[in-house]
């Protein structure tokens, strides 16, 4: 009885939980030497590839049930931490 | 001339900059990032180290400590502020500098002595200096490599806001003596009213003969001017 109580909780709380990713990437005109050393050695391996940027990606639970006012939130994280506008770029998914 | 340093987890700088700053008889006092209130300062330091583990990016977690709003309320109004390597770094996060300092281009962390030569000499942060003086000062980074856009880039050169540009022992300014892939070999910055230094290389670590070279005791005796 315990466990179902337990469970149905969970199952509650992941109602109320919307979960988003957010992936960072420098900006295209930024050089992005830890891709670059990557880039190098994918393809001294024999793995032949035109490009690859290095990024950073975060995974953000809120608990909100309004979709848009999370989103809205995870956006304002983005600008006022996560991401240095100046260099990043970044891309909010809902998963 | 009062001066406060600022203290994160993770700075390793902090009492480097102490013991110059007392050297050369500023009133220097303490304080914990935690504070809410900073003690009436002619000059802020933000010294160097590895705020937060350097964790999310450098700077970025102690550009929104408690005491940063102070911070930049003081700069506001005026008073000085140094940031020296991590210091830089964060300022460039709270916002008081423009630009941002991106991993060194070689991808290895730099503990060296560099030239470095005084751009702009009429500052309150570099009077005593002349111009185009040539500098050797100690750099440990690994995230120096200065980057910023085209319009900011130009508004540093058209308001001399270049304070110093890393160079050679005969002060040529090239690709050679770039130690980290700074554009235009930029090595520290100005904000637009002159009152807000960053700065990668160490000046706090060249005020004794006996441990180093005493290039950067004129950087303190300027402010004091």
């Amino acid at each position: 009885m315990k466990l179902i109580l337990v469970k149905q909780h969970q199952l509650n709380l992941k109602k109320n939980n919307l979960k988003f990713s957010i992936t960072v990437t420098l900006k295209k005109d930024v050089l992005d030497p830890q891709g670059k050393v990557v880039q190098n050695t994918l393809m001294s391996i024999g793995l032949d590839l035109k490009n690859i940027r290095q990024g950073k990606y975060f995974e953000i639970e809120v608990d909100e049930i309004d979709q848009a006012k999370a989103e809205k939130n995870v956006d304002l994280m983005c600008k006022k931490l996560l991401v240095n506008l100046i260099i990043e770029d970044y891309k909010i998914n809902k998963l | 001339m009062k001066s406060s340093v600022i203290v994160f987890p993770g700075s390793n700088c902090d009492r480097d900059i102490a013991v110059a700053l007392d050297k050369m008889q500023f009133k220097n006092q303490m304080v914990w990032h935690k504070e809410t209130k900073l003690p009436k300062s002619d000059l802020i330091v933000l010294p160097g180290g590895f705020s937060y583990g350097d964790y999310l990016r450098t700077g970025a977690i102690a550009g929104k400590s408690l005491i940063i709003d102070e911070v930049i309320k003081a700069a506001n109004d005026g008073c000085l502020i140094l940031g020296i390597c991590n210091g830089f770094q964060i300022l460039t996060e709270t916002g008081l500098l423009k630009g941002t300092l991106l991993r060194n281009k070689k991808l290895k962390f730099i503990n060296k002595d560099v030239q470095i030569k005084v751009v702009n000499n009429e500052t309150k942060f570099s009077n005593k200096y002349k111009k185009d003086e040539v500098l050797k000062i100690n750099i440990a980074h690994n995230e120096g490599n200065f980057f910023t856009d085209e319009g900011h880039l130009n508004q540093l050169q058209k308001e001399n806001l270049i304070a110093f540009k890393y160079c050679d022992e005969k002060g040529n300014i090239n690709e050679q003596s770039n130690p980290n892939g700074s554009l235009e070999n930029i090595a520290g910055i100005y904000n637009s009213k002159k009152n807000i230094l960053g700065m990668m290389p160490h000046p706090e670590r060249m005020t004794d003969k006996l441990i180093s070279n005493t290039d950067g005791v004129n950087l303190f005796t300027s402010l004091l001017n």
